[in-house]
């Protein structure tokens, strides 16, 4: 794995995901400032880190998807390169265009910091090859705007395509509005584009990878991402 | 600094004004503007059965082509100001 961490002012989350990325690939992750035009060469992953990228002036994640990077971020995704990006890392796909749809301010107004539990939807992806389809993980979560939606058009699309592959739910796997805590459309906490290849979730499994922290349900993602990557090479 | 002073005057007289509001489209949940009809009800001003919070953008350009102004900020609110999944947005030139 050869991972790139965007950096953009007011990011606070890139050095959890670079501490997760060294730690379950064994590689460092290259930090790549938003003002740079290139990715490193034989970057496989990109990765946009959550936090607040210029304070979420404009709306959450604008400002940041229209920087430099992005155009590499792009061209990269393009060529079916893999990108993930979570909680800022997902409103910044959003904005950038990359996703569809947009994330609202959650439906109680409240900042949600806790623990939820995701249903994964489905193994086949490189993204979820970790788990088993309708496992429930559990990861945190830590936004004020996660509220996803979409217009109706997008959302059939989205769940006629399977493009949906982490839902909040119950422990037990019950989608529920009780466990949907931001509101989101469908309970829907992360996607995949048309193609697969880029995700935006808004929980953070980086966050849960080491057992001396708490659960370690987070790792099936990243250990996942690196099996995708050395099968690809 | 009496120069720079200047100069900005003469600039302020190319100007034009110009005002982007965004606005929810309908249809779109509004959580803010509901607390804010919440709160009003609870300020005791009655009679308000709807809120829906927007933005407004007060901006100047330069020079003074009414209809290449607005050209530009329709450009400006397209890739930034407002997204347009979820945003309408009006644009206003005030000479």
């Amino acid at each position: 794995m050869k991972a790139a961490v965007l950096v953009f002012p007011g990011i606070n989350r890139e050095r959890d995901m670079a501490r997760t990325l060294r730690l379950i690939s064994g590689h460092e992750p290259s930090m790549v400032w938003h003002a740079d035009t290139q990715l490193p060469a034989g970057t496989n992953l990109v990765v946009i880190p959550g936090g607040f990228s210029y304070g979420d002036y404009l709306r959450c994640g604008a400002i940041a998807a229209r920087s430099p990077i992005m155009d590499a971020v792009r061209g990269f995704a393009d060529k079916g390169g893999l990108v993930l990006g979570v909680c800022n890392g997902f409103q910044i796909l959003c904005e950038a265009g990359l996703l569809p749809g947009v994330l609202m301010r959650n439906e109680n107004l409240r900042f949600i910091c806790r623990e939820v539990y995701l249903r994964v939807e489905r193994s086949d992806t490189p993204f979820t090859r970790g788990y088993n389809a309708g496992q429930v993980i559990r990861v945190p979560v830590a936004h004020g705007e996660g509220n996803y939606i979409a217009d109706g058009e997008t959302i059939a699309r989205l769940e006629a395509e399977g493009r949906v592959l982490f839902r909040y739910s119950s422990p037990d796997g019950m989608i529920d509005p009780n466990w949907n805590h931001n509101g989101a459309i469908n309970a829907i906490a992360g996607i995949v584009n048309d193609r697969g290849n880029v995700l935006g979730m808004m929980p953070h499994p980086e966050n849960h990878v080491e057992a001396a922290i708490g659960p370690t349900d987070g790792r099936g993602l990243f250990a996942g991402l690196v099996e995708a990557l050395d099968r690809a090479a | 600094m009496l120069g720079q002073v200047a100069e900005r005057g003469i600039d302020c007289k190319n100007a034009m004004k110009a005002r982007v509001t965004v606005t929810l489209k309908s249809g779109i949940l509004d959580p803010q503007g509901k607390a804010i009809e919440g709160a009003l009800r609870s300020l005791g001003i009655v009679g308000v059965s709807s809120v829906r919070q927007g933005k407004v953008f007060d901006i100047e350009i330069e020079g003074g082509d009414a209809a290449k102004a607005e050209d530009l900020l329709k450009q400006a609110a397209d890739k930034l100001l407002a997204n347009t999944v979820i945003e309408n947005y009006r644009v206003e030139v005030v000479r």
